[in-house]
């Protein structure tokens, strides 16, 4: 009688979640997690139109595996705890395929044990840290070795630079990218008194003495420059006071690692000509692929919007992932995972993306510097794709270390000397 | 009837005069062309050795070129390929051509720019230095003789030597005495004439004499001039000391000043009032975009949209205050709790109403002209004039206000009914009226306070925000109902915050001043300026 009852309940249970995965198969979700208020809305804001505009023109194709997109579009507002919760409220209640999202790498470290506890997908569109590779995480923005060094390179050799500030905003970017600039200049013979580290909270306001600091370190004689890894809209009074103190690119450049076309299109770029930014994208590269892509953008989002280097990073992540559920017939996590390692798609330079078994994505490397109509002129690129490291090569308790997703290894952290897996997930 | 061939020849003859004539004028003139040509076509890595070849060709346009190629604004005819400068003039493009600066009815479309980096501009600013040298602006020559500082050679020391005697202009005079100095100092064979010239480099503050002295003092060879280079040196660092402590003070007076601004409407709402008002720092935000929406109105005339802003930014902020005081905060009164959290609530409406407006981005709220760039005081002190500006700005803000509260009838009711309601209310004073006309006070500077931090920090819905716990800092640790406190509190914390930010750095510097706040107020739960008597319980 009693046992009756439960198969009834069980069968119930059963059909009813059948109806509801027959329901949920009509569509497949596409969570969106950027801020979308808050410090860092300034910047992520772009990207989620930019996913909304990518799943628009998928749907327009037909979709995937014959079904529409549907976008999920949530708000974790600059609050890098809530970016977990809403992970999880997007994987278990909205029960979405991938997301995009996150933008500082604070909101990143937060999602992660999420997304891994709940097997999810996550694509990473903005140049990071390093040092970290997960299973459940796509990396299409650039690594250290794709952006900071080749910047660092490009300073020492042709503009001979010698005296360092290295500023950036206080959290886990700035810190390990700094980190392993320092290691690499020292590595290259400057002495450390020849380096200055600045740090500053987020949203910083008042730069006078830490400017009136760096006109000082700057005048002693070596040619100095300013590796700025400052994020967000504390950029803008930075840059002011810059031109203000009347310090131009000329006597201290300065090279930006967080500032990009959308960060510009907030003020007079004017006194900041000449200053540089290192970047995989600059929408103003020749390329049919890029003049497509700007004219859909302008079509997509308005006339006066700018395009800039995490949405080519978007756009190539968005693409990758498309190919590779056509390709593995399926949503499925695991599969998808599988099937993009190896995959190549073009990107917005005329070149090709190809992800890594680390997932990371092969990348140009491109330095530019700000014209004063807000957008950049390319002064240095890299010949042909770099490849992502996961793990610098520089710090020596990552040295030994590599990431690949593929058998044997397995492993986001596999330690070349010791041959085994720290077991970390991330 | 003219005979054919005498026309004919007379035509030749003309013609021949006109050529004659022509290349005479354009023996450099056709090599110069010819080059600008080239300028054109050239890419950007190959640009500074033609621009090299037309330096030697002398030609009396050359200064123009440079400035403007120094400038970004040097293109080219797409089809005729002519040089044209493309300045931006009130927001409309003004196309030259650079050779004869006629101004052209053709659209910016058809021109191309010639791109510059950064090592050109290093190179056309020295180039342009060379030429200004000779020339008849008394400020031209002092920039491009200091330009020399940094890097002299044999060939620019010996045209300083030619131009000496004729300088009219003592700064000007003074600054090629240093360079030849420099010049003395580091390559003269004779040992006294090095101390000599060392004694007098001791002077100057210029920071590439600093750079040369610290050279000469690790001399093995010469050491009379090590040691005379030693001991100039130290005089120096002495007064660059100085001079950074007093760089340091006015930096700590300028972020005191904008402290001020953003707190005095609060010392009104919260001090004169007793209303905890959460929205203060959205009335902040309020402002600046009405600076913002100025801006917008009148494109044509940024150097005066400010003084449309302040009085502009005072109505909008007022009236909102008005509303919030007459719709919400009258119901409240002595319910200090329910009222901080109804105007935090009201602040995240007005938040959520920016965003929903003007977008979350951030807004471009343009600097004038007259307030961009820097004072220079001396070569290591400079005061950037915006902050300079809103300093004297908060100052008279100040004062205004604390005319407004001590010489007006409204000042006067004001102090009654904080004082005492009840007796106010008895004597006949519309207490309604005068709560909303003081809160609405409060916002309308608050709003002013908008307008000045909208020329330092982003024009965004979050700008509120990061401004309400410094004001309510502010205004706690001067003494609650004390505009005098809020003064002194604002320069004390501004100060203090940037003597420790050198040392600290600046996440470290504004902890510190928390703590000493909390404790401060720990001791002094009144602030500095407590309210004495009778009415202050």
């Amino acid at each position: 009688m009693k046992l009756k009852t439960i198969v009834k309940g069980a069968a119930l249970a059963v059909s009813a979640s059948v109806a509801m995965s027959a329901w949920a198969a009509d569509t497949i979700k596409v969570g969106v997690l950027h801020s979308l208020s808050g410090t860092m809305a300034i910047s992520e804001t772009t990207l989620k139109d930019t996913v909304l505009m990518m799943i628009e023109e998928q749907n327009k194709k037909g979709g995937l595996l014959g079904k529409q997109l549907e976008p999920v579009v949530v708000d974790p507002a600059s609050n890098w705890p809530l970016f977990a919760e809403k992970t999880r409220e997007l994987l278990t209640q909205e029960e979405v395929d991938v997301i995009f999202g996150c933008w500082t790498s604070v909101s990143r470290k937060s999602v992660l044990p999420v997304i891994e506890e709940l097997n999810g997908l996550l694509f990473y569109p903005v140049q990071y840290e390093g040092e970290e590779s997960s299973k459940n995480v796509f990396y299409t923005g650039a690594a250290p070795n794709q952006q900071a060094i080749p910047a660092v390179d490009y300073l020492m050799n042709d503009l001979e630079v010698e005296r360092w500030v290295l500023a950036g905003t206080d959290y886990v970017y700035p810190r390990t990218t700094n980190k392993i600039l320092e290691a690499y200049l020292m590595d290259k013979g400057v002495a450390s008194d020849d380096i200055m580290i600045n740090y500053t909270p987020f949203g910083h306001s008042d730069w006078q003495s830490i400017i009136a600091d760096i006109k000082k370190f700057g005048s002693e004689g070596k040619k100095t420059a300013v590796v700025s890894t400052i994020n967000g809209d504390a950029n803008v009074p930075f840059y002011k006071e810059l031109g203000n103190q009347g310090i131009s690119a000329e006597d201290i450049p300065v090279v930006a690692f967080s500032v990009g076309e959308e960060e510009l299109s907030g003020f007079d770029t004017e006194p900041l000509v000449g200053h540089l930014a290192a970047w995989n994208y600059f929408q103003s590269v020749e390329s049919s692929a890029n003049e497509d892509f700007i004219a859909q953008w302008k079509a997509f989002a308005g006339e006066d919007r700018v395009t800039n280097d995490p949405m080519e990073a978007t756009y190539i992540g968005f693409n990758l992932w498309a190919k590779a559920v056509e390709a593995a017939g399926t949503t499925d996590v695991d599969t998808v995972e599988q099937t993009i390692i190896g995959m190549s798609t073009p990107n917005l330079t005329g070149g090709t993306a190809t992800m890594g078994a680390n997932h990371h994505l092969t990348k140009p490397v491109l330095i530019g510097e700000i014209q004063d109509d807000g957008q950049f002129e390319v002064v240095w690129e890299t010949d042909g794709e770099v490849a992502g490291d996961a793990w610098s090569d520089f710090l020596p308790e990552s040295k030994p270390l590599i990431a690949d997703w593929t058998d044997p290894v397995k492993c986001g952290n596999y330690n070349t000397e010791t041959g085994t897996c720290s077991g970390q997930n991330y | 009837m003219i005979p054919i061939t005498t026309l004919s020849r007379a035509l030749r003859n003309c013609l021949l005069i006109l050529c004659l004539g022509l290349s005479f004028v354009s023996a450099d003139d056709e090599r110069f062309q010819a080059l600008a040509l080239e300028l054109t076509t050239v890419k950007l890595a190959q640009t500074q050795p033609v621009l090299e070849k037309i330096a030697e060709t002398e030609h009396p346009v050359l200064l123009q070129l440079f400035q403007t190629m120094v400038e970004g604004d040097l293109y080219y005819h797409d089809e005729t390929l002519e040089l044209l400068s493309v300045e931006r003039i009130d927001g409309e493009y003004v196309i030259k051509n650079l050779l004869s600066g006629e101004v052209l009815p053709i659209d910016r479309d058809i021109t191309t720019k010639i791109r510059v980096n950064n090592r050109l501009r290093v190179w056309l600013r020295g180039a342009i230095a060379q030429i200004q040298l000779t020339a008849d602006d008394a400020s031209a020559r002092l920039a491009a003789v200091r330009s020399l500082l940094e890097r002299y050679d044999d060939d620019s020391i010996e045209l300083l030597l030619s131009l000496r005697a004729d300088e009219p202009n003592t700064k000007v005079r003074s600054a090629m005495d240093t360079v030849l100095a420099m010049n003395t100092a580091e390559n003269s064979a004779d040992t006294g004439a090095r101390v000599a010239s060392i004694e007098r480099l001791s002077d100057s503050l210029e920071p590439d004499v600093r750079n040369l002295l610290v050279e000469l003092s690790y001399e093995t060879d010469a050491p009379v001039v090590a040691a005379e280079a030693q001991r100039a040196l130290e005089r120096i660092e002495g007064r660059v000391n100085f001079f950074g402590h007093v760089d340091t003070l006015f930096f700590g007076l300028s972020l005191g000043s904008v402290l001020l601004l953003a707190s005095i409407g609060l010392a009104i709402t919260f001090g004169v009032m007793g209303v905890i008002n959460m929205a203060h720092g959205e009335m902040i935000m309020l402002g600046a975009y009405t600076t913002y929406v100025v801006q917008l109105l009148m494109p044509n005339h940024i150097d005066a949209s400010l003084w449309v802003a302040i009085p502009a930014a005072f109505l909008v902020s007022g009236a909102f205050g008005v509303l919030i005081e007459r719709g919400v905060i009258q119901f409240l009164h002595g319910r200090p709790l329910e009222t901080l959290l109804a105007t935090f609530g009201i602040s995240l409406i007005l938040q959520q109403l920016v965003r929903t407006i003007f977008s979350p981005l951030n807004r471009q709220v343009d600097t004038p002209s007259w307030m961009s760039g820097q004072f220079e005081i001396n070569p290591v002190l400079f005061v950037t004039l915006n902050r300079f500006y809103i300093f004297v700005f908060a100052l008279l803000v100040f004062a205004a206000l604390v005319l407004v509260l001590s010489k007006t009838n409204l000042g006067l009711h004001v102090r009654a009914v904080s004082q005492n309601r009840q007796m106010a209310k008895a004597m006949g004073i519309r207490t309604a009226r005068v709560d909303a006309l003081t809160f609405g006070l409060g916002s309308g500077i608050a709003g002013i306070a908008g307008v000045a931090l909208s020329q330092l920090t982003n024009v965004g819905p979050n700008l509120g925000q990061s401004y309400i716990i410094d004001s309510f800092m502010v205004v706690v640790f001067g003494g609650v109902g004390n505009l005098f406190g809020t003064l002194v509190a604002a320069f004390t914390l501004g100060i203090a915050n940037k003597v420790f930010e050198p040392v600290t750095g600046a996440v470290l510097a504004s902890i510190l001043v928390l703590v000493f706040i909390i404790l401060f107020i720990q001791k002094r739960p009144k602030g500095l300026f407590p309210q004495k008597g009778r009415a202050a319980e």
